[in-house]
């Protein structure tokens, strides 16, 4: 299996409890939107994904591989795309992707044509030479989008990704990624506030409290309706 | 193993390129020790008289007894500041995307650590240059015994700076390090006054100093500059420097390290 599959995973911060029993599976090349108020436990879940932190209870397996027995090998498979910008402002587009590359162990002429690549695909091969700070918004998300394509991943985790971005440049990114999972195979957690940002045939899972409320197709969720109003009602909080 | 070097490569160049950047940080950390080597050890000049004891053999001036310490400060004062580009780094996230790399966290934290050392002994050279251009110079082999010498306290003094910023929460607690860790560390040690004379005012304060790794490092560092060997300053250095990589690794460990800092 390559998905991404999380069982009964639990995680508290000393006595408060931030995620209880939460189990799910992403199949691949599905695009997954974790949707949940903030306090949820969306980011503890990230943090767990991501081995930033462990916990003992519950199992997480990242396109086969178990992440507390096998930690390298998932994190090989994945690629992320944090909340908080992680771009280096001062380096040039080609050298933030680059040190990346070096991270994952790719260097040479294969890191330079992964990178190519990359950019390629984003649209952004023409600012290779530019500072990351002289990008805006949108094509700062976009190169970090592009960066966590370089080791060719089969699970990607993005964590709000549109937080702070103009309407264009959500959709454009929305877009792109949902063509990373169709198109790709690529298997994706999308987390988000946005509900606009999910379409019908998408897997959404709602976390309130530390728990899964749902995991269903996008339209069985919904029944026809629209989907910010059943959030609210599943969760009582705007999403 | 091609991996290993790979990051270890990449993790090197880009602290290089953050520091050339901060052209003020280099300038800083340049004019820092040469004000206390011009004015300072001036000052200090008449009022110290200083015997001949081991590494030197005759009698030497304030100046001449100062610039290895002052190197050391070089070196706790890059530790700390590559401590505090951690702490940054972990609020800008940039953390996350370095300890989500698929190599082992321990060799993640080693290259940091060995990042921030090639910076420190690059700006001690910077300093040892600009001294002699002031007439304070060593044995020209020194220069070269002082490299390993000045890599094995770089790397204490940095993991001490690693450590540190495991228990650091916010960038703002920064302070409290400058004056409970740098400043005790720097005047409570044999950096600007030896250890015999320390103890003419107080001994519990020679037993303080001679306990203080730091002292340790910078006689490692004095005694190199003249081609001779301080195998227990090496000894204390090596151990001090285990003691603090092993508390830095414990730090950053994923079952515990940044566990209390969510988000």
């Amino acid at each position: 299996m390559t998905g991404l599959y999380v069982q009964n995973l639990s995680y508290a911060y000393g006595a408060k409890q931030a995620l209880r029993d939460v189990t799910f599976g992403v199949e691949p090349g599905q695009f997954c939107a974790l949707l949940g108020p903030n306090g949820a436990g969306k980011s503890t879940l990230f943090s767990l994904l991501t081995r930033l932190f462990t916990t003992s209870q519950g199992r997480i397996e990242v396109a086969g591989y178990d992440m507390s027995r096998h930690p390298r090998a998932a994190l090989a498979r994945m690629g992320v795309v944090f909340q908080q910008p992680t771009l280096d402002l001062d380096l040039t587009v080609q050298r933030n992707l680059s040190y990346f590359a070096a991270l994952h162990g790719l260097s040479g002429r294969d890191a330079e044509a992964r990178i190519s690549a990359a950019l390629e695909r984003l649209n952004m091969a023409e600012r290779a030479g530019e500072r990351a700070r002289d990008l805006n918004g949108g094509h700062r998300r976009r190169l970090e989008i592009a960066r966590c394509l370089i080791h060719d991943p089969a699970v990607l985790l993005l964590d709000e990704p549109t937080v702070g971005l103009d309407a264009a440049a959500r959709r454009a990114i929305t877009d792109h990624v949902h063509d990373l999972s169709r198109e790709d195979g690529l298997t994706v957690l999308w987390a988000t506030h946005l509900t606009d940002e999910i379409s019908d045939r998408d897997q959404v899972v709602i976390l309130h409290q530390g728990e899964v409320l749902k995991d269903a197709p996008c339209y069985e969720v919904t029944q026809g309706a629209p989907l910010q109003d059943v959030f609210l009602s599943l969760t009582g909080a705007p999403a | 193993m091609k991996a290993a070097l790979t990051a270890l490569r990449a993790i090197v160049i880009r602290e290089a390129l953050r520091f050339v950047r901060q052209r003020s940080r280099f300038v800083a950390a340049l004019v820092r020790p040469l004000v206390w080597l011009v004015v300072f050890a001036a000052g200090f000049r008449a009022a110290l008289g200083l015997s001949i004891t081991p590494p030197y053999q005759t009698y030497i001036t304030y100046e001449i007894y100062i610039v290895p310490g002052l190197c050391g400060m070089i070196l706790l004062f890059n530790g700390m500041q590559s401590s505090l580009s951690l702490v940054y780094d972990r609020e800008m996230g940039s953390m996350r995307l370095l300890l989500t790399s698929p190599l082992p966290r321990w060799w993640l934290l080693i290259c940091r650590l060995l990042a921030s050392t090639v910076i420190s002994v690059l700006q001690v050279y910077t300093f040892l240059i600009v001294a002699a251009l002031y007439g304070i110079d060593f044995p020209l082999m020194g220069y070269l015994y002082a490299l390993p010498a000045l890599i094995v306290g770089g790397v204490m003094l940095g993991a001490l700076g690693l450590a540190l910023s495991s228990t650091i929460k916010q960038l703002e607690n920064f302070a409290g390090v400058m004056n409970f860790v740098i400043f005790p560390m720097f005047f409570l040690s044999s950096a600007l006054y030896p250890l015999w004379k320390m103890a003419e005012s107080s001994v519990l304060l020679r037993d303080i100093c001679a306990a203080n790794p730091f002292t340790d490092a910078v006689e490692l560092i004095r005694f190199a500059l003249y081609g001779a060997f301080n195998a227990p300053a090496l000894g204390w250095t090596v151990l001090a420097g285990a003691v603090f990589i092993g508390l830095a690794l414990w730090g950053y460990d994923p079952a515990r390290g940044m566990k209390r800092q969510k988000g």
